[in-house]
């Protein structure tokens, strides 16, 4: 009785059926289209920004090889280059003071910890670009906006605020149950060992989480890169080097390469993220239970 | 003996002459009370601190009030029989300095205080014959229990100097004229609250602009921040219905879209929707329209396109934020609703959504913060354009926006840094009346 019961599908349950998925393959449509869209053009062959057919005419590797062996007008090498040493370093600093500052918030009490807080909640509401030009002239009067120096600027701004991004990596550690640090105390744990030998072990995920979005943030920042950079075009990072491949000067002749660019730096982000999709889901949850 | 609080009063009433004599001579209490090298790291910065002031601070704070009046002048050269330019006074520069020094004399003060409090503390210690703790254990210290000294000191330094000075700084250009309008780029003087009664100010045209660029920026923070919730919920659901086959392939399809850094993607949105863009295209060879459609060009296209691009951009993160959430729904819930008689639609309504805005309300404000904060979309898809002639801000700027291309294009700092201040207040009042409006902020025990 109970399997004939569960094999019937009422036909109006099987048309509702049909239009869901009718639906969800529509608009996985709309949300492939654009991707499937700029992998195709930085392969087509014709040039320009604009094209008189949606598809194209022909396909050639020729738009990756140029990116990467046309050194004249925009280095793209170079700017790869750049981008990755700023990153790496960045990386490291970032990760050590959110994992820091965190650590501290969740596991230590201290009279300073609620006002750091309510501080950190603050400064999160005025918006970002306010700060942005006095860091450029504080920057200045340090000498870190000429030349290469540029580099160490941009890797301060990154990383210099980056202890105030301690939430999803506090929620994180908020998790892990006190009783095991009491327990590694009275064992005769220091406070540092058990950060360093505990929790840390304890807590892949969100070291993993952390480290890949403070390594992400210099390759899809090109705000505070433009203004730091201006002109100065041996510092540039890929970011604004795809920016300036659609301004008008460049455009015609670089649009199918920065399409090429694009494929090429989402291809890493994509599978970074897509590996640490999971840990950002649990930070999520995480943060909201609080 | 009575216990007393360690404060830094309590010191200069009741400390010994050394505790008092660290009131001047700072550290000087702490040397004598049996810590050597930390006592010595106080007088060292102390000394540090008068050396600044001697020869920079004092000179910088006697400009505060004027910021500086010497222009700069072409002063003729009769050895060398050529003009030549005197350095004259950079305003821009000495209000830096001066919102520097003013912090310096700050944390000056606050180590004033806390090295009192601790000479005192060490002289009570040393009355009551307690052990004093030494260098080597103090360091051994900032490893266990005074971890988080060790921990947080980098972190704070690079906030203060990358963060708060400079906010402290941009607001203080608010009270000035530093602006490009009527050269005032080298020299400028407070002027009070000048700016901030020109953009408040209904009747001038920065006050238009200000006031309409408001409006949109509210519309769009509320249109983006619920519509990505409500839909991107809705999508989470019909994913998560029992009858839907192939989940992990639609949440791939919608995942795939974050993956491609945002501003790689919104460039190419501004592109495929430009008047020969590929969209346009597209519609013409199917023979849908005739003429391209203005995307960017008319204003009230550009809001909505805006807006439905940030949907493309949204739900997928809402997917992926609910998702985890939905499933926590009591299974109860909807059974009694079931059982009740009630339909989908009246199940979401009553149900669904009530318990997600409970659970979701400090992630609603973080996206409504972020969306009046966003400046990526805006300025990557519309450049806040169409713009009307001899304006500064377009029918699509946002207050971000705007900011923007008052501080960088327009060289108005002043004017720019009354927008941040104002985007500042918006912010507060729209958090503060959320947050306590809210259900997980009345009753904390609503679902439980």
């Amino acid at each position: 009785m109970e399997t004939i019961k569960k094999n019937r599908i009422s036909p109006q349950k099987r048309l509702v059926n049909f239009l869901v998925h009718l639906l969800l393959a529509t608009l996985s449509v709309i949300w492939v289209l654009p991707i499937v869209w700029i992998v195709l053009t930085s392969f087509r062959a014709e040039k320009g920004a604009y094209t008189s057919t949606f598809l194209p005419q022909g396909y050639t590797l020729d738009n990756y090889i140029k990116l990467f062996t046309d050194r004249t007008v925009l280095n793209f090498p170079k700017m790869f280059a750049n981008t990755l040493i700023i990153s790496i370093i960045c990386c490291v600093l970032s990760t050590f003071f959110v994992l820091s500052v965190a650590y501290a918030l969740s596991r230590m009490r201290f009279g300073f910890r609620k006002t750091f807080m309510n501080i950190a909640m603050i400064l999160g509401l005025f918006p970002g670009f306010m700060s942005m030009i006095a860091q450029y002239f504080i920057l200045k009067a340090m000498g870190l906006t000429e030349g290469s120096a540029v580099r160490i600027g941009l890797i301060i701004v990154y990383s210099a605020c980056s202890g105030l991004g301690f939430q999803i990596a506090k929620g994180f550690f908020d998790t892990i149950p006190k009783s095991i640090d009491e327990a590694a105390v009275i064992d005769g744990c220091t406070q540092w060992q058990v950060f360093t030998k505990i929790t840390m072990p304890l807590s892949k995920p969100i070291v993993i989480y952390t480290v890949m979005t403070s390594f992400i943030a210099p390759w899809v920042d090109f705000i505070f890169a433009k203004v730091l950079c201006r002109a100065n075009a041996d510092q540039f990072t890929v970011a604004i080097g795809l920016w300036n491949m659609l301004q008008k000067e460049y455009v015609y002749q670089w649009y199918t390469c920065f399409a090429a660019g694009a494929v090429i730096i989402s291809i890493p982000i994509a599978i970074l993220f897509i590996y640490m999709q999971r840990y950002y889901v649990e930070g999520m949850s995480g943060a909201v239970k609080g | 003996m009575k216990e007393r609080k360690i404060t830094a009063l309590n010191a200069l009433k009741h400390g010994d002459l050394l505790t008092r004599l660290s009131a001047v001579l700072m550290g000087i209490g702490i040397i004598g009370h049996g810590q050597l090298v930390k006592g010595l790291l106080v007088f060292l910065l102390e000394a540090a601190f008068v050396l600044y002031m001697i020869n920079s601070g004092l000179s910088c704070l006697a400009l505060l009030p004027s910021l500086g009046d010497r222009e700069a002048e072409k002063v003729w050269n009769e050895t060398k029989q050529v003009y030549e330019y005197t350095m004259g006074d950079n305003s821009q520069v000495i209000l830096l300095e001066n919102v520097i020094t003013l912090f310096v004399i700050a944390g000056f003060i606050a180590l004033w205080i806390v090295q009192m409090r601790h000479s005192y503390r060490l002289q009570l210690m040393k009355e009551q014959n307690e052990h004093v703790p030494s260098l080597p254990e103090e360091i051994k210290k900032l490893f266990d229990g005074n971890l988080h000294i060790t921990l947080m000191t980098i972190p704070c330094i690079g906030v203060l100097i990358f963060n708060i000075i400079p906010l402290f700084y941009m607001i203080s250009m608010a009270f000035t004229s530093y602006s490009k309008e009527d050269e005032h780029l080298m020299l400028f003087d407070w002027n009070g609250l000048t700016q901030f009664k020109r953009v408040l100010n209904l009747g001038g045209n920065i006050g238009k602009q200000f006031w309409s660029v408001l409006k949109w920026t509210i519309i769009w923070a509320i249109f983006a921040t619920f519509l990505n919730y409500i839909f991107g919920m809705i999508l989470a659901m019909i994913i998560n219905r029992k009858e839907t086959k192939w989940k992990g392939l639609w949440r791939f399809c919608f995942v795939l879209s974050i993956a491609v850094p945002q501003f790689v993607t919104l460039m190419i949105m501004n592109i495929m929707l430009q008047p020969s863009g590929a969209i346009n295209v597209l519609l013409q060879n199917l023979g849908l329209i005739s003429s391209p459609l203005p995307f960017w060009k008319d204003a009230t296209w550009a809001k909505f396109t805006i807006i439905i691009i940030n949907l493309w951009i949204g739900i997928p993160y809402t997917i992926l934020q609910v998702t985890g959430i939905l499933q926590n729904i009591p299974a109860e819930l909807y059974e009694a609703a079931r059982v009740d008689g009630a339909g989908p639609v009246r199940t979401f309504f009553s149900i669904t959504l009530p318990y997600m805005l409970f659970v979701t309300t400090p992630y609603l404000i973080t996206s409504f913060v972020g969306n009046i904060n966003n400046f990526g979309v805006i300025y990557l898809l519309s450049a806040g354009g169409p713009t009307y002639v001899g304006d500064t801000a377009g029918q699509t700027d946002l207050l971000v926006t705007w900011l923007y291309k008052l501080t960088i294009d327009q060289q108005y700092y002043n004017l720019g840094a009354v927008i941040g201040i104002m985007t500042f207040i918006v912010l507060t009042a729209v958090t503060l009346i959320t947050y306590r409006n809210s259900g997980s902020y009345r009753n904390e025990e609503a679902f439980m």
